[in-house]
């Protein structure tokens, strides 16, 4: 068996590792280090728990938020949660409307490696009327120039679900 | 404090896995009090981030046993981007309790093991899995969402409130944003030429960093901090016992923490919780943090400030290392801690205030030296290793507060004079998590 093929640059031992699965690093000082291909991979089982009724309303096109049934505070969230954060009490689920406003916006030109494929995304925080806080979503059907702080938008809904926050996105209301 | 130690931060460190990364780090910091023996260090506090970066659990045990400190106390501490900082405060707790005399806070990351954007999926795991990372789980993202709307609170709705086309106001304010932001980027890069350990140490013209890949609008390339190897460590103990080690030893007088909620999308609409030179008319019709600010921060630094006796930052730091993972979160940051009120921090950059009075940035600054910050380079020019970061901060600090600046950099460009009170920044994603720490010469 021969010895792995020596790299003096770590990106070389990175493209070396796809194709024989290992490589030797040298530094500067002749020092050598062994470096191997060690794939990691998970099937995670990724339930939604108290937050699955928003996920599966997704998939019968309606967008869920949650209200305190506290009524002295009655706070609603559109990124919904089971338990008030301002007084602690129990939510239940509200239909949201499906129209918003941009609360603020990005062009990711990069992702992390799962979604770099998808790139370039826009990214949205949408205000509601109705709901103290917001909800973060794909932003489509729009190029960056015509986005703007204040955009009235409105949702879409995936007609397959992924069972994925990625089963709604918004669009510029036109 | 009584010594620390930190490696160069680099890219990739192949040659040397977590466990020798710590053991030079603390290797430096041992040899700067030869007085100290490992017997008698009581115990440790060790931070990283990530297991996945190390696909290692439990790494900080074989950190204790590499270092041969076993049977003694320790405890593993992460926070986010924050791990550093808390490791620092913990190690604070187990000295100020009484628990130990003396403490080592030893904190590392290892990221150069995965891809670059495979690194980013690992850091996204840290926002919320079912509503956040799926959209697309990238940091640089969330940050950039925030600093949109931070551009539009502070530059739309003032410098430009008399643009009537709101998309052209807009992109008005974005663009003197994006420009003001590259100011940060300039002062932490150029700062780093005179720091060795630093990992990204240039000299670059607004123009330069403009013109950088972008990454997230309108956050460009030279904004963004990236991944590195490193290790860092802090020695910790009490007043008669560090008598005993140094005759420079910095004290610290202060520690704060803050926290906020994980998702974006969560943040309030409140007021700001106040310092005592600001009045809450100057804050009338804010809404607070919303997504422009990090509550975390201004809770952190108002609690360590109290706890100093701090009342005008601006006037009682001579220096502070924070937590410049964006330039924009830089800019933010100022506003935070009080360092000029919520609103002024694009003013306050131009100014000068933050940088040095003696390195020559090609820029106006007329107010160089006010307050000096990141005089280090920061996280956007020395690197960031997640659970090293805010040790590294520490060292740099302890360093500056002894005068020890040319002995350690083998330059004294970026020792202050007479610097006798800074404050180190630790913060973890979109500010859920923030440290203050406030350290004083104690000689």
């Amino acid at each position: 068996m021969a010895r792995p093929k020596t790299f003096q640059h770590f990106r070389d031992v990175q493209e070396e590792l796809g194709k024989s699965g290992a490589a030797i690093f040298q530094d500067a000082d002749g020092v050598e280090s062994l470096v191997i291909d060690s794939p990691y991979s998970i099937h995670y089982i990724h339930s939604y728990a108290e937050d699955s009724p928003f996920f599966l309303a997704l998939a019968e096109g309606k967008l869920l938020g949650s209200r305190c049934m506290n009524h002295a505070c009655a706070f609603t969230y559109a990124t919904p949660r089971g338990h008030c954060m301002i007084c602690g009490h129990a939510t239940t689920w509200v239909e949201l409307p499906k129209n918003g406003k941009i609360h603020s916006w990005t062009t990711c030109l990069f992702g992390s490696e799962a979604f770099l494929k998808e790139t370039p995304y826009n990214l949205a925080l949408v205000e509601f009327e109705g709901a103290g806080s917001l909800l973060l979503v794909r932003l489509k059907d729009c190029v960056q120039s015509e986005i703007y702080v204040g955009m009235p938008v409105e949702a879409r809904f995936a007609a397959e679900p992924k069972y994925s926050i990625t089963d709604v996105w918004f669009v510029p209301t036109r | 404090m009584v010594s620390g130690g930190v490696t160069k931060f680099a890219k990739a460190h192949p040659d040397m896995d977590f466990r020798l990364m710590v053991k030079k780090a603390y290797d430096q910091a041992m040899d700067e009090i030869p007085n100290l023996t490992r017997d008698q260090i009581d115990g440790s506090r060790i931070s990283y981030f990530s297991d996945h970066f190390t696909r290692q659990l439990k790494a900080a045990s074989m950190v204790q046993d590499y270092l041969g400190l076993n049977p003694k106390g320790s405890i593993r501490l992460e926070w986010g981007g924050a791990t550093g900082g808390e490791c620092f405060q913990a190690a604070y707790e187990a000295v100020a309790s009484g628990r130990m005399d003396t403490c080592l806070a030893a904190g590392f990351e290892t990221m150069s093991r995965v891809a670059t954007w495979k690194g980013n999926e690992f850091i996204a795991l840290a926002s919320d899995t079912n509503f956040d990372f799926p959209l697309g789980g990238f940091y640089t993202g969330y940050y950039a969402l925030m600093v949109v709307r931070h551009m539009y609170e502070y530059l739309r709705l003032t410098k430009y409130a008399h643009v009537k086309d709101e998309r052209e106001a807009q992109r008005l304010a974005i663009a003197e944003g994006q420009r003001i932001m590259s100011w940060v980027s300039v002062k932490n890069h150029l700062n780093a030429t005179h720091n060795p350990y630093a990992q990204y140490p240039k000299r670059l013209t607004v123009d330069d960093v403009l013109k950088s890949e972008m990454i997230s609008y309108p956050l460009s390339r030279e904004q963004i901090c990236t991944m590195s190897d490193g290790a860092a460590t802090a020695i910790l103990c009490t007043e008669s016992m560090a008598k005993r080690l140094t005759d420079r030893p910095v004290r610290i007088t202060g520690v704060g923490t803050g926290t906020d909620t994980m998702r974006l999308a969560d943040r309030p609409f409140g007021s700001v919780p106040l310092f005592p030179h600001e009045k809450a008319k100057d804050y009338e019709h804010l809404p607070y943090p919303g997504v422009h600010s990090f509550r975390a921060g201004r809770s952190a630094g108002l609690e360590a400030c109290q706890m100093a006796g701090i009342t005008d930052p601006i006037r009682e730091f001579d220096f502070i290392e924070l937590h410049d993972a964006y330039a924009s979160s830089e800019i933010q940051t100022y506003e935070d801690l009080g360092l000029c009120k919520y609103g002024e921090g694009y003013d306050f950059t131009l100014s000068g205030a933050p940088f040095l009075k003696n390195i020559d940035y090609g820029l106006p600054v007329p107010k160089a030296g006010t307050i000096p910050v990141n005089p280090s380079g920061g996280l956007i020019a020395c690197g960031h290793p997640v659970g090293a970061t805010g040790l590294m901060q520490a060292v740099f600090a302890f360093w500056q507060l002894q005068g020890s600046i040319r002995q350690h950099f083998g330059d004294p460009t970026l020792q202050l004079r007479n610097a006798r009170r800074g404050a180190i920044h630790s913060h973890a994603g979109t500010g859920s998590a923030v440290t203050v720490s406030i350290l004083e010469r104690g000689f």
